[in-house]
């Protein structure tokens, strides 16, 4: 029995960066790279998963990325997932969420395993789509924003809760396999031990090609993809009125914020 | 391929608002004002939901009658297909909420439509559509194309375009729904148990925490800072989900709405969309953070960046001079 949990190394800006000179990106030397805070709380739940069943569970992750993504790989393996594979290739470059799904779907077919999850969506750019269709390439039956699950290992469906607008929870069923998107809030994610983080920088990491695959290069980049980047920039947007001096006059002119608002109240 | 389909999203027996911000949507970015605009009701009962999309705008309401009660992923996946196939509109919108989270991206991946999510604007340029979205946590926008797309389908940023209110009374047409094979069923709503007294939708002046408190040993803090100047404590999703405060005082999409609330003050909060949803709206929005960039203070009205604590404990000290 096999769980296959999508993760991606996501971006942040640094405070300062500055677009590329063709305008359809940040410079990547300003960006700052780290495990999707979603995928933490899936392969949380994966782990679960095999640490409450009775027969052998194992835990693929598996990335799209070129090699500085090992480090969010190792940050899987350090929690206890099993393996881990990653894939790139020079034709991924530009790949929107459905070009990402095309790999994330020709893994899990070479993996065959009964559940895959991914996060909801990924901080950086937020599409919330990648889960859904590797789901659909599959043609495997799909949900998004799961906060709850009951799933026996090999079991032919689940039963899981999806968190709605305003909290409101509905819980369906589901046949198995089947992608899950998997919601922060779920668990609890672990977090790895010093000795098991020195133990992930020593396991193998699987790369794959897209020869490998067995996927074209016309499946990935911008030729695979369903919306292409025509330009990034720093949007007009309304600033706030700074507050500047010491704590105590900051602290002053927030009271009369405060004491306005209840005079207006009153 | 012309004109612009809608799919309507309802809810035990509701139509979800977002559905109409749709419709001014479609009104303010459709190729040409001679595109018709048509919203679909994919629903167990869809007439029923009839009266809630006749407004001014729409110009066809196709009524798709399906053994669903409910929103289930393969339904709604089959039934948007068979219409575009049927209609051959080249642009189809639909929120970019949860329900459409667990199909839109499937749809489109199938059949290789033009496909964004979590659009706040687009418009045609010499027949060519762009839509605009955030990157990078909202920080810089992304203006995107679909070349050689005859179809795209949008995902619409909620709370983005005003809902029309006039009334009118568009063409009704019905459409026979496809085969579905349901491989995810619908069970039943569970309401979030009430683990509090507090009504977050009702308070009119909030302070809410986020992730920037750092340790549950310092939410006591910021309880007597909202005690000592009479707000309603609230917070952001990090914090209810390591259960620090009850979920029933968290904001944002998948929270409670600030409805009521006319001062709003943010200490610890860098402003994830999804927080924003909830409290954008609020008329004075104060926030307080460390980090300059955070995307809280294109939003907020008065800004101070600053060590949450060191302002806290000063307007704590300040107020218990002063009243």
């Amino acid at each position: 029995m096999k769980i296959l949990v999508a993760v991606k190394q996501v971006a942040a800006l640094d405070e300062d960066f500055e677009i590329r000179a063709d305008g359809r990106d940040v410079e990547a030397d300003f960006l700052l790279r780290d495990l999707n805070e979603w995928d933490d709380y899936s392969l949380e739940e994966a782990m679960r998963i095999k640490e409450a069943a009775t027969t052998p569970v194992e835990v693929v992750v598996v990335c799209i990325g070129p090699a500085d993504a090992d480090e969010a790989l190792r940050k899987c393996l350090a929690k206890g997932a099993d393996r881990a594979i990653r894939v790139w290739d020079q034709a991924i470059e530009g790949s929107d969420p459905i070009a990402i799904a095309q790999l994330i779907a020709a893994v899990a077919r070479r993996e065959a395993p009964e559940m895959l999850f991914a996060g909801v969506q990924s901080s950086d750019h937020a599409f919330a789509a990648t889960g859904i269709a590797t789901a659909a390439l599959l043609d495997w039956p799909h949900a998004a924003v799961v906060t709850q699950l009951s799933y026996s290992p090999g079991a032919s469906s689940a039963v899981f809760r999806r968190e709605l607008e305003g909290g409101l929870l509905h819980e369906m069923q589901i046949d198995c396999p089947a992608v899950l998107t998997i919601q922060l809030g779920i668990n609890t994610p672990r977090y790895a031990s010093l000795r098991s983080i020195k133990q992930a920088a020593a396991k193998p990491i699987e790369v794959l090609s897209l020869a490998q695959l067995g996927v074209p290069d016309a499946a990935v980049g911008e030729s695979g993809s369903l919306s292409r980047v025509r330009r990034m920039y720093v949007p007009q947007k309304g600033r706030a009125q700074m507050i500047e001096g010491s704590s105590e006059q900051r602290a002053a002119r927030l009271a009369q914020i405060i004491e306005a608002f209840a005079g207006g109240a009153a | 391929m012309s004109g612009v389909l809608i799919i309507a999203e309802h809810r035990r027996g509701e139509l979800r608002p977002v559905t109409l911000e749709l419709v001014s949507a479609a009104q303010a970015g459709r190729r040409a004002p001679s595109d018709t605009v048509a919203v679909a009701l994919i629903a167990e009962a869809p007439e029923a939901l009839v009266p809630s999309v006749a407004v001014a705008g729409v110009d066809e309401i196709i009524t798709v009658q399906v053994a669903a009660r409910d929103f289930e992923p393969d339904t709604f996946e089959a039934v948007t297909h068979a219409l575009i196939q049927a209609r051959k509109p080249s642009l189809v919108l639909v929120p970019h909420s949860i329900d459409a989270f667990g199909y839109a991206a499937a749809l489109a991946a199938k059949n290789r439509y033009g496909f964004a999510t979590d659009v706040f604007r687009f418009e045609y340029q010499q027949d060519q559509l762009l839509a605009t979205r955030g990157g990078y946590g909202q920080k810089v926008n992304v203006e995107v194309d679909f070349p050689g797309k005859e179809m795209v389908l949008l995902a619409v940023r909620a709370n983005t375009f005003k809902p029309p209110e006039a009334p009118a009374s568009p063409a009704i047409s019905s459409f026979a729904a496809p085969a579905v094979r349901a491989r995810v069923r619908s069970r039943e709503f569970i309401e979030l148990a009430a683990s509090d007294d507090v009504d977050m939708t009702a308070a009119e002046f909030i302070l809410a925490i986020g992730r920037g408190i750092g340790e549950q040993g310092n939410v006591e803090q910021f309880r007597k800072l909202a005690e000592t100047i009479g707000a309603t404590l609230g917070c952001s999703r990090p914090i209810a989900d390591a259960g620090w405060l009850p979920k029933s005082r968290q904001i944002g999409q998948s929270g409670k709405t600030a409805t009521a609330c006319k001062l709003y003050l943010a200490m610890g909060i860098s402003g994830a969309i999804q927080h924003l949803a909830g409290m954008k709206h609020v008329s004075t929005i104060v926030a307080v953070n460390a980090d300059a960039g955070a995307s809280i203070f294109s939003i907020a009205r008065y800004g101070i960046v600053a060590d949450i604590f060191e302002i806290a404990e000063a307007l704590t000290g300040h107020w218990e001079k002063n009243h």
